[in-house]
């Protein structure tokens, strides 16, 4: 449904734009419907930039990204209007994505206002009702709220059900519950299996390995803007291969299991550069290990576990 | 004994009303306990931390007494409580990475603040240094301004800079919370062996993560609502929680390996009670799956078992299902509990 094909994203830094930064390099991978792909990295490593360009935030700098069969960099107007009717994202602050002055119903008017203007009154309300109900919350109550009078995991669920009004068959969560808290963190978590059981493709951001792997069929791991390991969820986790991915999941704090005494793969360049023939400057190419498992590393070859 | 918190009442006076963050809070930690506090966020456990430090303008001491070392903290009095700020009792703040002084190199910051508590720079540079390489940082962040530190340096700046005169008693507040999960593991890691250096005596963590705290925490402590629900062992409360809260939190939690095509979790229905006007009674009732009559008595904080506290009034009942219970019972109590609150939607 959604095609990644070597997107790469420069940003102009500095005090006048003179020194770049890429963000993203040469990242591909898809999205089917009905499948939650997460994209798991470390802050910077521009997890959220990909999230940002599929929804065409910000521009493309290099590769393509496909919908169905339209290029998302080319659209425009009246075009790109029609993509939000399919694509829409839901960000980390629920409180950030609400304008405060506007009651619940108001910011769902919105989007009556453009791209259902022909829908009576009465059918506008059963459509709302209908995308509440999909989350979960009770129309009745959140509708004359202003955003503040609820909580968080009632806001975050409220701008998915915004994102659903639409004809939503593609949607960003990007990083949707790290503002959430424990006990109600896991029922936003599941509205995304239910969304993907009605066939929604979801592309779930996040740093939090325990939370993509609880949802995913697929994860994709990004290290400074590089693809370095992705695969079938279940393989990736049980499997890891790029000593990067390892190094995340050892890390990871869990219950019941303490963490063990490995070595912290420190911050700096990445350990396998060291075996690479032209040194840091080149990468790794993206290799299948196993059937839809991939990884990037330049010692795969030896067999050298790194 | 290390700390001893009895019955402490702390209020934020706004012009709605009083907000009782704290409402008749009451525990002890040890010499070298490491002391794990989770909640949700509003509970009150900020508050708590920051209560035993510094009570700004906003904050009320209501009652209750704080008692470090046999020494009483006149917590209630700004001024008197400098004698032990920084020095017997000190904090790791929930944003270390915006407390350091921008204008200032770290080094000259670090003197500026120990010879203001009368101990010489030249004096303690050795021991200084000494820990810096312990949390890994070399010599030369002194001679740097904190914009030249990633977070995760500025967080271990912080860490060394508030046990440097051996504290007493030390309360890290939400300290990994904005940091990636390797860098997290190191700053969780250097708590604990600041504790085992005898850097520190003992420990407050707070963080709303559980899995966290279960890595470095001798004992557990879960607070809901502004008072403690119960506190153990960090094994004891893994595996015999008995309290109702504590059971549905730690089954909320998804782990590494649960998958969710295989086992649903579920969250706790319901948002916790509103502590300016609590309801009176167990604050959990109206989202316990267990709740009965009995609960609109308020339940005492006592102790179950020995270093074991928990304040419900069916917490044997949770206690004997706990022998037999596994994941998947633990979930089912889950799905009571959702069960339950439709049903009293419904009615």
């Amino acid at each position: 449904m959604l095609t990644l094909d070597r997107v790469s994203k420069v940003y102009h830094v500095g005090a006048f734009g003179g020194k770049t930064l890429t963000a993203v390099r040469e990242v591909s991978f898809t999205v089917a419907p009905g499948e939650v792909v997460s994209l798991i990295g470390e802050s910077g490593s521009g997890k959220s930039t990909i999230g940002k360009m599929i929804l065409r935030l910000i521009g493309i700098n290099g590769g393509t990204i496909t919908f169905g069969d339209t290029n998302v960099a080319t659209l425009r107007g009246d075009a790109l209007r029609d993509y939000y009717h399919e694509v829409q994202g839901v960000f980390q602050d629920p409180f950030s994505s609400c304008n405060p002055i506007f009651k619940v119903d108001h910011i769902f008017s919105l989007i009556r206002g453009i791209y259902f203007r022909a829908l009576s009154g009465a059918e506008w309300r059963a459509k709302v009702a209908g995308a509440l109900e999909a989350v979960s919350l009770d129309s009745g109550q959140v509708l004359h709220k202003y955003p503040h009078q609820l909580s968080g995991g009632q806001l975050q669920r409220l701008l998915v059900a915004r994102a659903l009004l639409l004809d939503t068959k593609f949607l960003v969560a990007d990083e949707i519950i790290s503002m959430l808290d424990a006990s109600t963190r896991i029922d936003v978590l599941n509205l995304l299996g239910d969304l993907k059981a009605r066939g929604l493709g979801i592309l779930f951001i996040t740093h939090d390995l325990s939370l993509g792997n609880y949802i995913s069929e697929k994860t994709v791991i990004l290290r400074r803007g590089r693809v370095v390991e992705m695969g079938q969820t279940s393989k990736v986790f049980s499997n890891p291969t790029h000593p990067y991915t390892r190094m995340l999941i050892a890390s990871v704090p869990q219950l019941h299991k303490r963490w063990g005494n490995e070595s912290i793969v420190d911050a700096g360049p990445c350990r396998v550069h060291a075996a690479s023939p032209s040194g840091s400057a080149g990468s790794a190419l993206l290799v299948e290990v196993e059937p839809d498992h991939s990884v990037a590393c330049f010692r795969i070859d030896e067999g050298v576990p790194c | 004994m290390s700390l001893q918190v009895n019955d402490l009442r702390v209020y934020y006076r706004t012009l709605a009303g009083d907000v009782k963050a704290l409402d008749g809070v009451t525990f002890e930690i040890a010499d070298g306990e490491i002391m794990g506090l989770a909640g949700e966020s509003g509970c009150g456990k900020t508050t708590l931390g920051n209560s035993l430090v510094r009570l700004d303008g906003r904050m009320k001491l209501v009652g209750g007494t704080v008692t470090l070392d046999g020494v009483s903290l006149p917590i209630a009095d700004f001024d008197e409580m400098r004698h032990f700020r920084y020095r017997d009792i000190s904090i790791i703040p929930q944003y270390a990475m915006s407390a350091l002084n921008p204008t200032r190199k770290i080094g000259k910051m670090i003197g500026e603040l120990v010879e203001s508590r009368d101990v010489r720079y030249r004096e303690i540079r050795p021991e200084l240094e000494r820990r810096l390489s312990l949390v890994g940082l070399g010599v030369d962040v002194l001679e740097r301004y904190p914009i030249e530190l990633s977070g995760g340096m500025k967080q271990r700046m912080v860490m060394v800079v508030s046990t440097l005169l051996d504290p007493s008693l030390l309360i890290a507040d939400e300290i990994t919370s904005a940091l990636d999960v390797s860098s997290q593991k190191a700053v969780a890691q250097a708590l604990q062996s600041f504790r085992d250096h005898k850097f520190v005596r003992s420990m407050i963590v707070v963080t709303h993560d559980v899995s966290i705290l279960y890595q470095i925490a001798d004992t557990l402590a879960v607070m809901y609502a502004g008072r403690l629900a119960e506190k153990a062992a960090t094994d004891v409360m893994m595996e015999r929680a008995r309290h109702p809260y504590t059971r549905l939190l730690i089954a909320s939690l998804p782990e590494v390996g649960v998958r969710y095509d295989e086992t649903r979790l579920s969250g706790i229905p319901g948002t916790p009670p509103s502590l300016l006007n609590p309801p009176t009674g167990c604050r959990f009732r109206d989202r316990c799956p267990l709740a009965i009559e009995k609960c609109a008595e308020e339940p005492p904080f006592v102790e179950v078992e020995p270093g074991h506290s928990v304040a419900c009034w069916r917490s044997a009942e949770v206690a004997a299902a706990g022998d037999a219970m596994t994941v998947g019972a633990v979930s089912a109590v889950g799905d009571a509990a959702i069960a339950t609150v439709a049903n009293r939607t419904v009615a």
